[in-house]
């Protein structure tokens, strides 16, 4: 090669081979690194932990055979760090920036609350260790709960259910528990609205119950009248989020639950939407008999890409007697924990153990972070961001139903018509932009739903910013770009990816590149 | 409030543009009997972070960390050295700060660690395919029973007397609302039940757990021959999966569907959660899981990329028709375990398997050395039963004013039963020394 006088290539040296779609070599983009599979970088026997010799002693497997191999590869653990740092930079985060997913709440997670769940006192604590040794660790379920109940006014809480979802199945346990020990078992119907989270419905079916849809008013709400018309000696209970998912109060709230109870069921509140009203409003005061609340919601425990979650569920007087098990209780000698249900009321298990506790201890630190003025201020700031948003866009996008909305704001792909341009399109092109999209398609009571839920902890520039790349998107889809939102995302890790394919012939898992076997043997 | 960056000058500005008068007349559809006036009563105010560690950190220090003292609990949660590049690593704002992966392109990361993670799984269990995760190894169980009678159309389902307790009541409370029969067998301390006769033409599904509560290991390759010819499913639970890594997999002695709990690789005990419930079943019956998937496909430039597939067999898609009403699932617990795991690799998972086992085996031996102390097993992993002279609850509480976090007595998870048995559970954790003083100590207490 040569070189020029101060030692640099005088030239830069051809490729032999670019990469098609990156015109680079590697196939890398400056800090977008392509990344194999951890099983396409092995190197039998290397490992990324040293570990101590294995004791000489006779084993005592019984009949059962060691096994030969697993089929795992090896690594070192300066490849497993670059590995997962690698695959990290190819996520989207709250961390990096807006993520205004409806119905999802996607607000700062604080590091404190990661800190505090790692205490040693907490972290490194067995479940099933005797009940002096961990004072501290029901002393702090003792309090979530008491914070839980205070918010909601209700009676009872069970910490148990291990998400969202799971709380969801406690709650309509608990409504078919109370129904069973009546002697009611006439009641064989769920009443949910169409614009309900598909948990709802999927919940109220797993536990034995047909489910009946009821109808929206033309402003976005439960249809009452439908709604009392439905009522009957047949039906076990509603199961209604409010906030509802269209981001609007539900204003016959009071009204509805009293016809509810009037006809003998249980009013069941899907809390996942509890962020916009903690601090203000108590479900107990909306005539609510059973609400689930998602810690990760309300109370900032990190979505982890998928979870964990953790579903504490707050029960009315009526409903105290079926909590599951386990609780803690105030005892003799400090806190004791009951861990079986006995004969009384109560149902049993829903999961091992005592509950999400890690998640427990993050959502108490983000509540005595917050405390009662914080919390007010919190989702008075969610409910005015989100109404911002939608003061802002509504002249050129098409808000479904007129606000004020609460902590999110709901349009329709109304504004799209004509374009050629579709809500998928419009979600793609934003992350181009920097942007996560916003919940598409859902809820399914407007078409083409665009769902924004800009949560507290956005500033108003990045609201702004966020405000501006939509306004002008609009206005490119009607301009009748539709090429450039088809082809949208373009600058991201991957662009748009074959569904259809991957669900048609579904490759699952990696297996060995065929012949693998034969060379390992050789 | 340190977390909330709107100023009051851009509250105000805000709010002239949404024309409310104030961020209270927001809140005009509530009816106003049940709007608060203010922040609520009975609750403190904001605090800084060092008034909150202050707080926390003196809960914190009412409870004896396990780490801190010698420990052998187990019975389903087991504590391993998670080194630390594991929690570095899930600390990244990218993996911790993102949701579920619904934008495959800007979620490239958490999609292919969770095929990764179908992958290890699948590895390890032997079997086909396995899922994003479960919330834990009981609620895995129970869904997995739930699956199973949606497969054969049957209905009742037999879980055997070596099944933890949680997940058989985890099951049983399924079983009471959904509609099924979940026949228990009674508890097995001995490892001798015969799960076979009791078979019919009816039975859904059989629950077996390897090593069983009680720590005991079988090979249940007959027990699979029986099922098929019955119609029934095999479910195998796994709750330390470590085990893993030196027994003969489920899916070699002809397991239908793994259910297990995979805490053991990545995850703190967390005094009992958030945990990872892994769940694993043979190709055919892929269309009938719980749970999210992720596949592989391609991009609109055919480069290799990750989606979550098949969601027609879930509730946002199906909603009352759905496989199972799970949304959320263990996804960053998921991750911990797949970083754990391949840290250790081919050569570190058998190696620590083998270490477990093998420090089990010489703390076995110690214990049956102090008088009036039996060992029940005959074979297990990592976890064994021992009966005591005395009843096991007071001795362990006896050890613990020693320091010693001597094992789970069999009367935590069977009331009132068989008191005089402890579970005894040996990791890699566990030094000679600590060892040593267990067995003193119980002598001591025994004497």
């Amino acid at each position: 090669m040569s070189m020029n006088s101060q030692g640099r290539p005088s030239a830069i040296p051809v490729a032999a081979s670019t990469d098609a779609v990156t015109g680079t070599i590697t196939g890398n983009r400056g800090l977008q690194i392509e990344e194999p599979l951890i099983f396409e970088q092995d190197a039998p026997g290397r490992c990324g932990v040293d570990l101590p010799e294995i004791p000489t002693v006779a084993t005592r497997l019984g009949a059962v055979k060691p096994r030969a191999t697993v089929g795992l590869p090896g690594l070192a653990e300066p490849q497993v760090v670059r590995h997962y740092t690698r695959l990290s930079q190819k996520n989207y985060a709250i961390d990096s920036g807006l993520y205004p997913l409806g119905s999802c709440t996607m607000k700062h997670n604080p590091r404190l609350n990661e800190k505090m769940a790692r205490l040693p006192g907490f972290a490194d604590v067995h479940p099933l260790q005797p009940v002096s040794t961990v004072q501290g660790a029901l002393e702090l379920m003792d309090a979530l709960a008491h914070w839980l109940k205070t918010l909601t006014g209700m009676a009872a809480v069970t910490l148990a259910p291990a998400a969202g979802a799971h709380g969801e199945m406690c709650g309509i346990m608990a409504i078919r528990a109370a129904h069973e020990a009546k002697g009611d078992s006439g009641r064989t119907k769920i009443l949910v609205p169409e614009s309900a989270h598909g948990t709802n419905p999927a919940t109220a079916a797993a536990c034995g119950y047909a489910v009946e849809s009821i109808p929206a008013t033309a402003d976005g709400r439960v249809d009452l009248a439908a709604l009392k018309a439905k009522l009957g000696p047949d039906v076990a209970g509603l199961m209604l989020t409010n906030p509802n998912t269209c981001g609007l109060f539900e204003r016959d709230i009071i009204a509805i639950a009293d016809a509810v109870h009037a006809a003998g069921g249980y009013f069941y509140c899907d809390g996942a939407n509890f962020n916009a009203i903690v601090g203000r409003v108590r479900p107990a005061d909306l005539g609510v008999a059973v609400m689930h609340i998602n810690l990760h919601t309300t109370f900032s425990t990190p979505h982890g890409g998928g979870g964990p979650g953790s579903g504490p569920v707050v029960f009315s007087e009526a409903l105290a007697p079926y909590v599951p098990v386990p609780y803690v209780t105030h005892g003799a000698n400090g806190f004791a924990l009951v861990e079986e249900a006995g004969d009384g009321p109560a149902f049993g298990r829903m999961k091992a153990f005592h509950g999400q506790m890690g998640m427990f201890t993050r959502a108490l630190s983000y509540m005595l972070s917050h405390g009662a003025d914080g919390l007010w201020q919190a989702s008075g700031d969610a409910v005015l961001n989100a109404n911002y948003v939608m003061a802002k866009l509504e002249d050129v996008m098409t808000a479904s139903f007129d606000g004020p909305c609460m902590h999110e704001c709901l349009f329709d792909d109304r504004f799209l018509k004509g374009t050629g341009v579709t809500t998928l399109d419009m979600a793609k092109a934003l992350i181009d932009e920097g942007f996560h999209p916003m919940t598409m398609y859902f809820p399914l009571v407007v078409h083409g739903a665009l769902l924004i839920e800009p949560t507290e902890t956005e500033s108003k520039a990045s609201l702004d910013q966020f405000i501006g790349a939509l306004r002008a998107l609009a206005e490119r889809a009607k301009g009748g770009d539709v090429a450039y939102f088809q082809a949208a995302p373009r600058l991201t890790p991957r662009r748009r990816l074959d569904e259809t394919a991957a669900a048609r012939k579904p490759i699952l898992r990696w297996t060995p590149p065929a012949g693998a076997d034969a060379v390992a043997a050789e | 409030m340190r977390y909330l960056p709107l100023t009051e000058a851009d509250r105000q500005s805000m709010l002239a543009a949404t024309r409310a008068a104030s961020v209270n007349d927001l809140f005009r559809d509530v009816p106003e009997a049940a709007r608060l006036s203010g922040p609520i009563g009975g609750l403190p105010n904001h605090m800084g972070e060092l008034e909150v560690e202050r707080l926390m950190g003196a809960m914190a220090a009412k409870n004896i960390a396990a780490g801190s003292v010698p420990s052998f609990l187990g019975a389903g949660a087991y504590r391993h050295h998670v080194p630390a590049t594991v929690d570095h690593m899930v600390q990244r704002g990218e993996f911790l700060t993102a949701y579920t992966p619904y934008q495959p392109e800007v979620s490239q990361g958490t999609l292919q660690v969770l095929f990764e993670f179908q992958t290890q799984v699948s590895l390890l269990t032997g079997m086909d395919v396995a899922n994003a995760s479960m919330y834990d190894g009981a609620t895995a169980c129970a869904e997995a029973v739930i699956m199973a009678n949606r497969v054969t159309r049957r209905k009742k389902a037999l879980l055997s007397g070596g099944l933890h307790p949680h997940y058989r009541d985890t099951t049983t409370t399924d079983a009471r609302f959904i509609g099924f029969d979940a026949v228990a067998l009674p508890a097995d301390p001995t490892g001798v039940e015969d799960l076979a006769a009791q078979i019919d033409n009816t039975t859904s599904c059989v629950v077996v757990q390897n090593p069983s509560v009680f720590g005991h290991v079988r090979d249940y390759s007959d027990l699979a021959k029986v099922c098929q010819a019955k119609g029934a499913l095999l479910i195998v639970v796994v709750t330390e999966a470590l085990s893993l890594g030196l027994l003969t997999p489920p899916g070699d002695m002809g397991a239908d569907i793994v259910a297990a709990e995979g805490q053991s690789f990545g995850n703190a005990l967390n005094f009992g959660g958030p945990y990872v419930g892994l769940f694993a079943v043979k190709d055919k019956y892929v269309r009938q899981m719980p749970g999210r998937l992720c596949g592989e496909t391609v991009d609109a430039d055919g480069r290799r990329g990750f989606v979550l597939t098949l969601s027609t067999r879930e509730q946002h898609i199906r909603r009352e028709k759905a496989t199972s009403n799970i949304c959320t699932n263990a996804g960053l617990c998921a991750l911990a375990f797949s970083i754990h795991v391949s840290l250790l690799g081919e050569a570190g998972i058998t190696h620590l398997a083998q270490l477990n086992h093998a420090k089990a085996v010489q703390m076995a031996d110690k214990l049956a050395a102090v008088p009036g102390v039996e060992v029940v097993n005959g074979s297990f992993f990592n976890e064994f039963t021992v009966k005591l002279p005395k009843p096991a609850a007071g001795v362990v509480e006896a050890l613990a004013a020693r320091r010693i976090l001597g094992g789970v007595p069999v009367s935590r998870l069977y009331p009132g039963e068989m008191d005089d048995l402890l579970l005894v559970a040996v990791t890699e954790t566990n030094t000679e020394s600590d060892m040593d003083a267990f067995a003193t100590a119980l002598a001591e207490v025994l004497s």
